[in-house]
Order: structure tokens, then C-alpha cells, then sequence
């Protein structure tokens, strides 16, 4: 485990040697060799890595395992999740099999084994996040194993120390006809290759009567194998968290760890996203006080909530002045924009950086909040209507309220009501986003116009305005009405924005 | 020894205090076992007697009228609410002379000295007049005993051991602390899953025409259990009237959870249509255990229900046969052939079936599907029938063997399998035959025996429940025998595991 000093480690397990002794002395703890891209995480880590390699890689996989579930939250077949989550993949954390003798295999590897235990520290607290870990890592376990090459499958399996052994040519003879029975070997081709294990292993084969049985034991054909290894790396896998759990209280509390590790926890209740100047559109075209009741169609709900709010009662409270502020900000809006009463000016002009000191960022205001923070702050009361209103609202009011800016769709509600259920926010608010730009993705997609980590899971309001606002206007960025060059002049702009 | 059930305190207890019972005994409720007598000096009653003595609805459970009508004799009262069999006095002899409380603490105990699996195990009563009781426990057998002697429950269930003695699950903070920890595995086959393809009789009834199916189902499951799962400890239990228990003692089966126990009762249920009641035919090739079964019940289809029960015959039956022919062609046939020559027995309708397909071009299954569809006929009329609930959960509770049933007075008795066939339901003595052969024993045999001789014979040996309970004590004696091998290896493996490794901790 990764301590705070060498000293309070036992030295034996210290991978670290003396420098004195080197010469002669030997690592009692192997230091790491990634024979083979599959991992089945029994060791933990013995090396050191910095500090920010350590939080950089942990998000990397917790963004991984983020997209996966949400793959699953939208019930997407396995077919769409695998083509889903390949570029995902490639992008965060890639694996190279052994035969593409790529440089960077040692690295990949690495990082792949220290992200995987310390996401398992930071989630071993409590028994839902062990379960929802233990769920999406054999998820990820089995996507890996699918792309794997045959023969490093093989030999990534055979490495395992699995309580399973092959039968033998002689076994096979004799009981050549009732193993092709019982396994359901049809074709001439698949290989009359079977192992035998205690049956208590294989229950739902013996269920559905798919292997031999024989005096306790059962005959497994060989394509069962795969799932029998995913079988056992969760079981093992939910074990050992446990174990973890009961551990954790008794950890040295370390102050460089366990602030992150708290920070990651949290990810998985609402993704973070890091925002990015990006998601303005300010290059494209620049949003006025005017146009702002045309864009709102390209708010996320939060936004539109907090628009018609503002449209109605002239005023916004605090909280969601600030979160409303924020957003335009991000979306372009320029400060002389603003028509708010003037005795917030200070306060618009705090956010936008205009005034107010070190604290603000150095100039550039505060951040528009993201999901997740919206998602995690206190949730508004009467009179107020910041926060995420997927979060905030009933199942029946949010129907309502989505039907009142467009939503119709009964599947669409359905899906959302669902979602909301499961106290999954941001999935919620994708979906809706999805179905109302169904066309325009599906365009995107076919055409290969746009990369597919642009379309991924939508976590911040800004990237929704972005996204959704270049989704309606493709045809008008590609045929270069709307200036990719440089800002058009806004009355124009504005304009043409009426789509 | 607290636990010890040594002969001569039972022989004591009962003769103080049960001496002037013994004679009032068969005295007492003497109406009721006046009919009964004739019934046992004629040979085993034939099945139309047996007809109306089990006149009564479905319920296992229910008490019947079990008086014979004799063709002198008035009617039997209808509507008897008290059980003959059931009265407090019966009970209380039987539990005090006959009932083998010591072979079955052993049996559930896995050792001659109590421990956990006795003594945190759940025991249900169920007390004439109705009462419900669970989550009784007992320390020791003798203690059991007492309890049964006191209560005199019509029967008693048993369920499983649980994480804590049963009377003490109120005393926890968390309710998940209590929990079932282990049981033997268990399989019921009743009658009346049966009653779709049964002509002999029907509901509670059975005779020894049917009785032919439990067999069948007892030879397939045991085969099943043995070969393929390797269990050695299988005790069969009659029910009592129309069914079979089986109890598996292996610990292997005994420490099953409830996946692994679903695992093993669907292996064995086959089935035959999906839930919308359409019927899909079992796949091919064949799985070994399907293909085993079939030949074991092969001869049965000829005997049992071709010959014996011959569904065919009637019209209904044989549309029944021919909706499971898959062929329009020859099913049209047959029934025109059936239709002209009217009474054919089901023998000749079944080879019918082979001589119309060959004949003409009727059919357009092909000689392998029509192989087959005989085969899953075969299978529907005499494939095993389980009530898979009861084997699925751990903490399902199951009545005891050698408890009484309420309904027949039979014991319920173990079925030696190495006498299957031989085994009839109807000669199991019931609980008043074996009170009446203690008192013949003792005018006769007894009278000629020394005092000490006559008191080292126990009451059980005196009567017909001898056999069942020798064969039940040799077979509780192999288990301890097999249980005290296991227990020594894993104190071995537990020593070595102690003194060889370090403690892996991170």
C-alpha cells in the first residue's frame, strides 16, 4: 500500500531497498511484471508513483467506468456498448496486447493496475460503492476479454490459478459421445476440448443441463471458460472489497490521500467535468441579451427553469442568479450584456471577474457550474430554483414541467422517470437531450462528422448548450454561414439563429 | 451422559407409568378400531375398498374418515372431526414405545454427542387440535423426547440449523444475525402431480397400480443423485400416504445454498411445455441424465402405463395421445383407424403409431422425428414429477420420517431402495397395528420368554416397524461412520494450515 513513509511499512514489504544493501540484496516483493494486457489485480502495487499520476490515472479509469455504467443506464445492447466504449477506451486508458510490441505496453499496464486498487480504496467504504465498483470492473473485465487475442486469452487464463483441470485424451475417449451431448457440441469444427471442476463452481451450467456431470464433477466445454474466469475475478473481486471495508477505519489517515480519494468517491455520484473556455460559442456567434430567448431552446433544463423564472418574476435569488450568471457567461454573453437591476451589478461583475480579488480566478470570474456540483449543493426552496431540477422536482411535477418547455415524448418520459428513480440525474438529462436531437446525432454519426468523444455523456450545462446548439445549426456551420473564421456581426447573427 | 436413550429408563418410565395404559389401550377407543380389525385378518384390502377408506379431498394434511364400510356395519360417520389415528392417548404411546428418537437425533446431530447441528436446528409442532408451533429446539435428545411425550404432536417438522438456537432469535440486535446455516437436501414426490396421467385413481388415493410411478420417479431421481452428483447418504422416505421424501445427508449437499439447491431441482425437472402452456419438445441430442432416465423407464412405459394403466383407451385419453404427435398427416390416420375399431387397448394404439408411419406416406416426420416424439411421449407418462419448491430453500421445513400421518395412521417410514420394487405402500403399519402388536407380543412371545430376556426387547422391536427402524439405525451408522472421517481430516487440514503458513495481511 502506498503510506506516507517507508518507516511505518514492515520491511519486508517495502519494494523500496536499502540503498546500502543493494548490491546483494533482493526485493522480498517482486517489483511488477505485466506478462500478459489482462489483470487479475491480486497484488497491490508495491512502486512509487507521484502524486499527480496518482489522482491523473484514477480519473482516467473512474471516466471510463463512468461511461460504462451510463451505457448501462441507457440499456444499450451489448453490441452498442462494446462499439460505444472502444474509442472511450482508446482514448483513457489504453491496453496493447503483447503482440503489438508496443513501447508504452509497460506504462499502459501500469497504470491500468494502480488505477484499478486505488479506485478500490476509494470505494470500499461503503457497501453500495463496492457493489456498483465490483459490478462495472467485471463489466470491464469481460469487454477486455472479449477483444483479447485468442492465444493471449489462452494464455492469460492458463496463468490463473483456477481450481479447474483439462480432461484427458483418455477421459475424452471414453466418454466422447455423452460429453458432446451434454456440452451441445455441434459443429464439426468447435473444439472437443472440455475441463472438469467441482460442479458447486458451475451452477447455472448444471442448471440448464450444459456440462456432464460425473460423481460431483463437472465436464465444462472450453467456450464456457470466459465466463467462468469473469465469474471468479468478481467474486474474487467483491471479496476482497470487503476485506478493504473492514480495513479502511484502520488505515493511516494520510493527508495527501485521502482528500482525493474523497474526491473520487464523489464522482461517482455526479461526474465531473472539467470546464473548458470551450464551451462558449463565442466563436461562432455572439449571443446578446436579445438573442438569449432564442438560444434558450438549446438550454439544458436547469437553464430554461432558471430562464422562464427570470422571463416571469423578473428576479432570481441568489443561488440561482449566480448559477444562471455563470452559465451565460460561459455561453458568450459579454458583461455589457446584462440587464439585471443594477444593484446586483456587483455581483455580476464579481462573477465575471470584473472586481474582486486574488480569489476570483485572476480576472476570469468563477466557473460555471457543473452537473455535478449543481447536483451536490443544497437544493433550493421555495422561492428559489437553482440546483438540477431532475434532482429538485417530484417525478410528477418534472413531467410537467418537461411537457411545458416541449417534451412529449411518452417513452422519453418514461425513460426519464426511470432514471430519476434511480437517482441518475445527468443520465436523465442526456436522454432527454439525445431524443430531442435524435436527427442531428444520428446524421453526425453516419457521417462520421464529429469524434466520438464529443458525444459522449454530457456533464456540465454549458457543453449541452454547445452541443446542442451546433447539432441545429450543422448545416449552417458546415455551409460557413455561421463564421467558423471569426465572430459574425451579432444583428445578423441573431438573426439566422431563429431556426 | 444426558443425551444417552439407554433401554432401561424407556422401559422403566413406560411400564410405571404406562402399566395400566397398556391394557386400557386398545380398550379405550374401541369403536373406533372395532372396524379396523376386521380390515387387518383379511389380506391386504383391494383397491375398491381402498376407494372409499381414503374418501376425502386433496389436502394431505386433512383428517379423514378412515372407517371401512362393512356390509353389515352402519354407515361411517361423515364428518368426523377428530382423527381416529390422531387421538392424545395414541400419540403418547407412540412417542413413548415406538418413536426412534435416538437413530434420528444422530441422524440430524452427525455425531453421537449433541452439537450445533442439533441444537440450533428448527423443529415445527403441530399439536392435535391444530396449533402451529415453531422454532423449537432442543439440547438433547432426550429432552426431544420429553417434549413429544408432553406435547404429543400429530407430526413434526424439521427445518434447518440456524446461526443461533432458535429460541433465541428475538435476543439479537440485527435481524440478518439469525439466519438458516445448513440442511439436508430434500426432494418430495406427490401423487397428485401425477393425476393428469393416472387412470387407476385420483386425488388422496393411491394403490398399488400407481404407486408404480413413485418407483419409477424414486429409481430416476436416486440414479441422478448418485452418479452424477456423487451423493451417498439418500434416506427415502414414505410420506404417509401417497408420496416420497428424500433426505440427502452428504455435507457437501447439507451446506448448499439456495443457488446451488435450485441448481440441482432444476437438473432434474424436465421440462416439457413453456409457460404459455405450449409444448415444446426436449432438445437433442439428448443430455446423458435424460438419456439414462429413459432407459431405466423404458420397461416401466410398457408395464405401468401401458398394461397396468393403459391411458389410451378411453377417447379422451387418446386425443391426449395424439395432440403430443407432432404430425397432422398421422394423426388423422390414427384417429380414423381408432374411430372404426373402437376398444383398442392403449398397447395396440401405441404400436399403431410405428405401423401407420411406416405404411404410407401419411406422416412427414422423418424416422428420427418420429423417434423422438415417441421418446418425449415416453417421458411425459413417466418421468419423474418433483415438487421443486420444497428442495429450493434452506430453510424449508419438511415432516419428519417415522411421524404418523394423520389421515392413513401409516408411520412414515423409510423405503429400503435395495427392495424398491417390493415396497407396498399399504402394508405400512399404521400407528394402532402397532400398539395391538405389542400387546400380542406380550401375551405370546413375551410370555415365553426369562424376565430379563423380556426386558432387554424394546417395544419397537416387538412389532412390524422392526425392519424400518433397523434399516434406518444402519443406515444413520454409516453416516456417523463417514461424518467422523470427515471431521478428523479437516482437524488435520486445520492443524497444518495453523503451523504452515503466515498470516497474509496488507
Amino acid at each position: 500500500m502506498l503510506a506516507a513513509t517507508t518507516a511505518r511499512i514492515d520491511a519486508k514489504k517495502r519494494a523500496v531497498l536499502d540503498s546500502r544493501k543493494k548490491q546483494f540484496a533482493k526485493a522480498t516483493w517482486e517489483a511488477e511484471t505485466y506478462d500478459y494486457r489482462m489483470n487479475f489485480y491480486l497484488t497491490p502495487p508495491t512502486g512509487d508513483i507521484a502524486l499527480e499520476q496518482f489522482e491523473e490515472w484514477a480519473i482516467a479509469r473512474l471516466k471510463v467506468l463512468a461511461e460504462l455504467e451510463a451505457c448501462q443506464f441507457r440499456n444499450r445492447s451489448p453490441a452498442e456498448t462494446e462499439e460505444y466504449m472502444r474509442p472511450v477506451l482508446e482514448k483513457y486508458m489504453r491496453l496493447s496486447s503483447n503482440a503489438s510490441k508496443s513501447s508504452e505496453i509497460f506504462t499502459e499496464r501500469k497504470r491500468d493496475h494502480y488505477s484499478h486498487w486505488t479506485l478500490r480504496l476509494a470505494f470500499s467504504g461503503t457497501a453500495e460503492l463496492r457493489q456498483r465498483f465490483a459490478r462495472l470492473e467485471a463489466q470491464l473485465f469481460r469487454l477486455r476479454m472479449q477483444w483479447d487475442d485468442a492465444k493471449e486469452r489462452k494464455e492469460f487464463i492458463a496463468s490463473l490459478a483456477m481450481s479447474w483441470e483439462t480432461v484427458s485424451e483418455e477421459e475424452k475417449l471414453q466418454w466422447r459421445a455423452e460429453l458432446k451431448a451434454a456440452t451441445r457440441v455441434w459443429d464439426k469444427e468447435e473444439e472437443e476440448n472440455y475441463f472438469k471442476v467441482q460442479w458447486e463452481n458451475v451452477p447455472d451450467l448444471v442448471e440448464r443441463r450444459m456440462c456432464l456431470l460425473k460423481r460431483g464433477m463437472a465436464y465444462v466445454h472450453i467456450r464456457e471458460q470466459s465466463g467462468m474466469v469473469v465469474n471468479e475475478f468478481s467474486r474474487q473481486l467483491e471479496s476482497a472489497l470487503e476485506l478493504a471495508g473492514r480495513f479502511l477505519p484502520r488505515m493511516d489517515e494520510d493527508d495527501r490521500l485521502s482528500p482525493i480519494l474523497h474526491h473520487l468517491s464523489q464522482q461517482f455520484v455526479a461526474p465531473d467535468s472539467g470546464y473548458s473556455e470551450s464551451s462558449s460559442i463565442g466563436d461562432i456567434t455572439t449571443p446578446t441579451a436579445a438573442s438569449i430567448d432564442g438560444l434558450s431552446q438549446h438550454f439544458p433544463l436547469c437553464m430554461q427553469n432558471l430562464h422562464r423564472e427570470l422571463r416571469k418574476n423578473s428576479h432570481l435569488k441568489h443561488f440561482g442568479r449566480l448559477q444562471y450568471t455563470l452559465f451565460l457567461k460561459g455561453i458568450g454573453l459579454s458583461l455589457q450584456e446584462y440587464k439585471f437591476k443594477s444593484e446586483y451589478l456587483y455581483n455580476i461583475r464579481h462573477s465575471y471577474g470584473d472586481v474582486g480579488g486574488d480569489a476570483n480566478r485572476r480576472g476570469k470570474g468563477y466557473t460555471p457550474y457543473s452537473c455535478q456540483k449543481l447536483l451536490t449543493e443544497a437544493p433550493p426552496s421555495s422561492g428559489q430554483a437553482h440546483g438540477c431540477p431532475y434532482r429538485t422536482y417530484g417525478p410528477d411535477n418534472l413531467i410537467a414541467l418537461l411537457q411545458n418547455v416541449g417534451v412529449s415524448d411518452r417513452q422519453l418520459l418514461q425513460g426519464v422517470r426511470e432514471d430519476v428513480g434511480k437517482q441518475r440525474f445527468h443520465i436523465a438529462c442526456n436522454r432527454v437531450f439525445e431524443h430531442a436531437h435524435a436527427a442531428q446525432i444520428k446524421k453526425v454519426k453516419e457521417e462520421s462528422l464529429w469524434p466520438a468523444s464529443e458525444l459522449d455523456t454530457i456533464l456540465h450545462p454549458n457543453t449541452y448548450f454547445k452541443r446542442s446548439f451546433l447539432l441545429k445549426n450543422l448545416g449552417k456551420v458546415q455551409a460557413g454561414d455561421l463564421g467558423v473564421d471569426g465572430p459574425v456581426q451579432s444583428s445578423g447573427g441573431s438573426e439566422r439563429m431563429e431556426t | 451422559m444426558p443425551h444417552a436413550l439407554s433401554p432401561s429408563p424407556e422401559q422403566d418410565a413406560a411400564t410405571n407409568v404406562e402399566d395400566s395404559y397398556m391394557t386400557d389401550a386398545p380398550a379405550a377407543p374401541a369403536e373406533e378400531t372395532e372396524p379396523s380389525e376386521p380390515a387387518d385378518s383379511q389380506p391386504l384390502p383391494t383397491s375398491n375398498g381402498l376407494e372409499n377408506m381414503f374418501d376425502d379431498d386433496d389436502d394431505d394434511d386433512e383428517f379423514s374418515s378412515s372407517a371401512q364400510p362393512q356390509p353389515s356395519s352402519p354407515p361411517p360417520y361423515t364428518g368426523a372431526p377428530k382423527p381416529k389415528f390422531c387421538t392424545p392417548d395414541i400419540l403418547h404411546q407412540f412417542y413413548t414405545r415406538l418413536f426412534p428418537f435416538r437413530p434420528l437425533f444422530q441422524w440430524l446431530n452427525h455425531s453421537p454427542t449433541p452439537q450445533l447441528d442439533f441444537q440450533n436446528r428448527e423443529f415445527a409442532f403441530v399439536l392435535p387440535g391444530g396449533a402451529y408451533i415453531r422454532y423449537q429446539s432442543f439440547p438433547t435428545a432426550d429432552l426431544f423426547r420429553k417434549q413429544c411425550i408432553q406435547m404429543t404432536p400429530e407430526r413434526f417438522e424439521i427445518g434447518p440449523q440456524y446461526s443461533l438456537n432458535p429460541r433465541d432469535r428475538k435476543q439479537v440486535r440485527k435481524a440478518s444475525a439469525f439466519r438458516p446455516v445448513m440442511k439436508e437436501l430434500v426432494f418430495d414426490i406427490d401423487m397428485t402431480d401425477y393425476d393428469p396421467i393416472r387412470t387407476c385413481c385420483s386425488g388422496a388415493q393411491i394403490c398399488n397400480k400407481c404407486w408404480s410411478f413413485i418407483t419409477m420417479a424414486i429409481k430416476v431421481v436416486d440414479a441422478a443423485l448418485r452418479e452424477d452428483f456423487g451423493f451417498q447418504h439418500i434416506l427415502w422416505v414414505y410420506s404417509g400416504r401417497r408420496g416420497a421424501h428424500a433426505w440427502i445427508s452428504d455435507k457437501r449437499a447439507r451446506e448448499m445454498d439456495d443457488t446451488k439447491r435450485r441448481a440441482v431441482a432444476n437438473y432434474l425437472v424436465l421440462q416439457m411445455s413453456n409457460d404459455q402452456g405450449k409444448r415444446t419438445g426436449i432438445k437433442r441430442p439428448l443430455h446423458p441424465h435424460i438419456d439414462r432416465s429413459l432407459k431405466i423407464l423404458n420397461p416401466y412405459f410398457n408395464s405401468t402405463v401401458l398394461d397396468t394403466q393403459d391411458p389410451f383407451a378411453s377417447t379422451t385419453g387418446s386425443e391426449k395421445l395424439l395432440a403430443l404427435l407432432p404430425d397432422k398427416g398421422l394423426t388423422t390416420a390414427l384417429q380414423k383407424k381408432w374411430d372404426s375399431t373402437p376398444s383398442r387397448s392403449s398397447n395396440q394404439k401405441w404400436s399403431d403409431i410405428d405401423t401407420l408411419a411406416e405404411a404410407g406416406s401419411l406422416s412427414t416426420l422423418n424416422g428420427k422425428q418420429l423417434v423422438d416424439a415417441k421418446q418425449d411421449i415416453r417421458l411425459e407418462y413417466t418421468y419423474p414429477r418433483l415438487d421443486a419448491e420444497v428442495s429450493k430453500k434452506l430453510n424449508h421445513l419438511l415432516k419428519s420420517p417415522f411421524v404418523i400421518h394423520p389421515g392413513t395412521g401409516r408411520v412414515c417410514v423409510p423405503i429400503d431402495t435395495r427392495t424398491l420394487e417390493d415396497f407396498d405402500p399399504l402394508s405400512v403399519p399404521t400407528v394402532t397395528e402397532l400398539l395391538r402388536e405389542i400387546d400380542e407380543w406380550e401375551s405370546g412371545p413375551g410370555q415365553r420368554m426369562g424376565e430379563e430376556e423380556r426386558a432387554k426387547v424394546q417395544d419397537w422391536q416387538k412389532t412390524s416397524l422392526k425392519t424400518y427402524v433397523e434399516y434406518f439405525r444402519g443406515y444413520v451408522a454409516g453416516l456417523l461412520k463417514e461424518e467422523a472421517k470427515v471431521v478428523k481430516r479437516e482437524r488435520d487440514e486445520d492443524v497444518r494450515v495453523e503451523v504452515g503458513a503466515e498470516s497474509m495481511e496488507f
